[in-house]
């Protein structure tokens, strides 16, 4: 379990991360969301114990990170956005340096390395220089070392980024796989659809502040209460505008450019979405197609992060 | 000490280092070298003497010549050696992976310098072979080799720790680079040129009993070098510069780079990860 608590970050009068309250429960996966520069890493630094707060704290499974950032180490698997490797070292000899770093005996090395490089579909590579390697190969062995002492948490700042759509989904059912293995995982992106999926929760943070937390759908109905609805019709494009204009829950309407269909927000329920049709048909509105436009996750993205703040 | 002997990244360092053929190859043209150099001086010094003998202290000066030669390069090499090993990983964008294992900052911090200057260790230890060619023709004890072996070894420690110092603190090899040699430059050349200046200030009996001669060639690893091959005109010097201190200059250089090593290497483990706790403000 992660618990943050008015975590603040602040380099001079430049304010990287603002008052953060977060809580992510065990086994759950929690994606963080912003633009670049928004105070994702600087959040991961802090957890990761790389970077001391201006004020605040956080919890990792009950660990102070300030008071205890030993305990903390022990606790969190970290992959950076941004990593190198070691020349000259091998795959193999890459995950036994740092299982070695935690304090792993080698004969326990030995049964874990082949595990991970299984895991992370590399036990082919294991006798490549990690120098050579590509860069999703690169991100893989970053995970699978982040995982060699089986931490509880895992902290992954923008694991797919820079990576082709193949090594995206490689590096997606990876963590599928993690997650159905009960970790905690805090993973972060600047494409909000990238998380979507895989996360139970998702929080998007903006200029430093948290301006939005909960399950992707919640996130969407907090933004947006309307829908976007569009009809098609058969002629008659005059009449279906008047029959809209007088509708209370209707707003924003407009004809689009293919000059036989109409576009509107609409501000209600499922029901009066159905009544909205019938008083359409009765009215002799030649109808051929009124459909709901699927909000667009990217849209809600950069709804949210234009300054609107929801509470 | 076990941990210090199990250390991963001095561990995985070592393995990094002496795996290329590079290494080996530059050691090889050292010894080469070295050798050239000591069969060259033998030869010249054979063919200018009237009876075509190398005398014991004609060995005696060659000795000299490669212990000084030998100190030369350390004091160069060192800070190069060492002044990149932590800036470099943050610049290689590796040392936050390492901050965050469970390894101590005195480990890493350690395993990098043992594991930094240990090329250059390797470097010298391989040459004492050689150095032991003076055996044949007298004029040097064995005791005095392996004095200078340790000295040597100390003072790769002590520069290399000045070197780590600046490597953890500035974060560009480069400026850390500078800064090492800069701080090599003045404990060296400009201790010696201080020492000469306050040596020449006393010496006009315009400053009687004056300590700071002292305290400039007790930083001074060639005037301390120099020390240990000739211990009689060196008893000479200190008494000069001594300004009544009745302290061996050796001693004194011990005492106080093992202070700077202390500090620096504490400094250095301190700095190394950043200061969790918040500073509460009021």
């Amino acid at each position: 379990m992660i618990e943050i608590i008015d975590l603040t970050k602040k380099y001079g009068k430049f304010t990287a991360l603002d008052s953060l309250n977060l809580t992510i429960e065990k086994g759950t996966v929690f994606g963080f969301v912003g633009q670049n520069g928004a105070g994702k890493s600087t959040t991961f630094s802090i957890l990761a114990t790389l970077l001391s707060p201006t004020s605040g704290t956080a919890y990792i499974n009950g660990h102070n990170i300030s008071k205890e950032p030993k305990a903390v180490r022990s606790q969190i698997g970290y992959m950076p956005d941004f990593f190198g490797v070691y020349d000259q070292l091998k795959t193999v000899e890459y995950l036994d340096f740092y299982g070695a770093s935690y304090g792993i005996s080698q004969s326990e090395r030995s049964k874990l390395i082949p595990q991970l490089l299984e895991l992370v579909n590399l036990t082919q590579k294991q006798d490549s220089y990690v120098d050579v390697l590509s860069r999703g190969m690169k991100q893989r062995l970053c995970l699978a070392r982040s995982l060699i002492h089986d931490p509880e948490v895992l902290i992954l700042d923008e694991p797919a980024s820079g990576l082709d759509p193949r090594a995206r989904v490689e590096m997606r059912e990876i963590l599928k796989e993690l997650k159905n293995m009960g970790k905690t995982i805090l993973i972060s992106s600047h494409i909000l659809p990238e998380l979507a999926e895989m996360c139970d929760t998702i929080g998007i943070i903006d200029q430093g502040r948290l301006v939005a937390e909960g399950s992707v759908n919640e996130i969407q109905q907090r933004l947006r209460g309307e829908k976007l609805i569009i009809a098609k019709l058969y002629r008659e494009l005059e009449l279906a505008v008047n029959f809209f204009e007088d509708q209370p829950l209707v707003s924003q309407l407009a004809k689009r450019d293919d000059g036989e269909s109409l576009q509107f927000m609409f501000n209600g329920s499922v029901e009066e979405q159905i009544q909205l049709l019938k008083n359409a048909l009765l009215h002799d509105i030649p109808i051929v197609s009124f459909s709901e436009i699927e909000t667009n996750l990217e849209d809600v993205f950069m709804e949210i992060t234009k300054g609107v703040e929801l509470s | 000490m076990r941990n210090l002997l199990l250390n991963p990244v001095l561990n995985k360092e070592f393995k990094l280092r002496f795996r290329s053929f590079k290494g080996f190859l530059g050691l090889a043209f050292y010894l080469l070298a070295l050798s050239i150099l000591i069969i060259g001086f033998i030869y010249l010094e054979t063919k200018n003497s009237p009876m075509g003998l190398f005398r014991p202290d004609q060995s005696r000066s060659m000795f000299m010549m490669l212990s000084f030669i030998q100190m030369g390069l350390i004091l160069f090499i060192t800070p190069g050696l060492t002044a990149g090993v932590i800036s470099g990983e943050r610049e290689k964008q590796t040392l936050n992976i390492l901050l965050t294992t469970n390894q101590s900052s005195t480990s890493i911090i350690l395993g990098k310098l043992i594991s930094s200057v240990s090329f250059l260790l390797l470097m010298i230890v391989a040459s004492m072979p050689i150095y032991s060619i003076v055996f044949l023709f007298g004029g040097i004890s064995p005791g005095q080799v392996v004095t200078i072996l340790g000295y040597y070894i100390f003072t790769i420690l002590a520069f290399g720790s000045i070197g780590i110092f600046f490597s953890t603190l500035i974060r560009r090899t480069i400026i850390a680079m500078i800064s090492t040699y800069g701080v090599t430059l003045f404990l060296t050349a400009g201790s010696a040129f201080l020492y000469a200046i306050s040596m020449s200030v006393s010496q006009m009996g315009m400053a009687a009993n004056n300590p700071v001669p002292y305290f400039f060639a007790m930083l001074n690893p060639m005037i301390i070098l120099l020390g240990f091959l000739e211990p009689n005109a060196f008893r000479e010097l200190s008494s000069q510069s001594g300004g009544g201190i009745d302290f061996p200059l050796s001693a004194a250089y011990l005492i106080s780079y093992t202070i700077i090593f202390l500090i620096m290497i504490m400094i250095s483990i301190r700095k190394l990860r950043p200061n969790m706790k918040v500073k509460s403000k009021g």
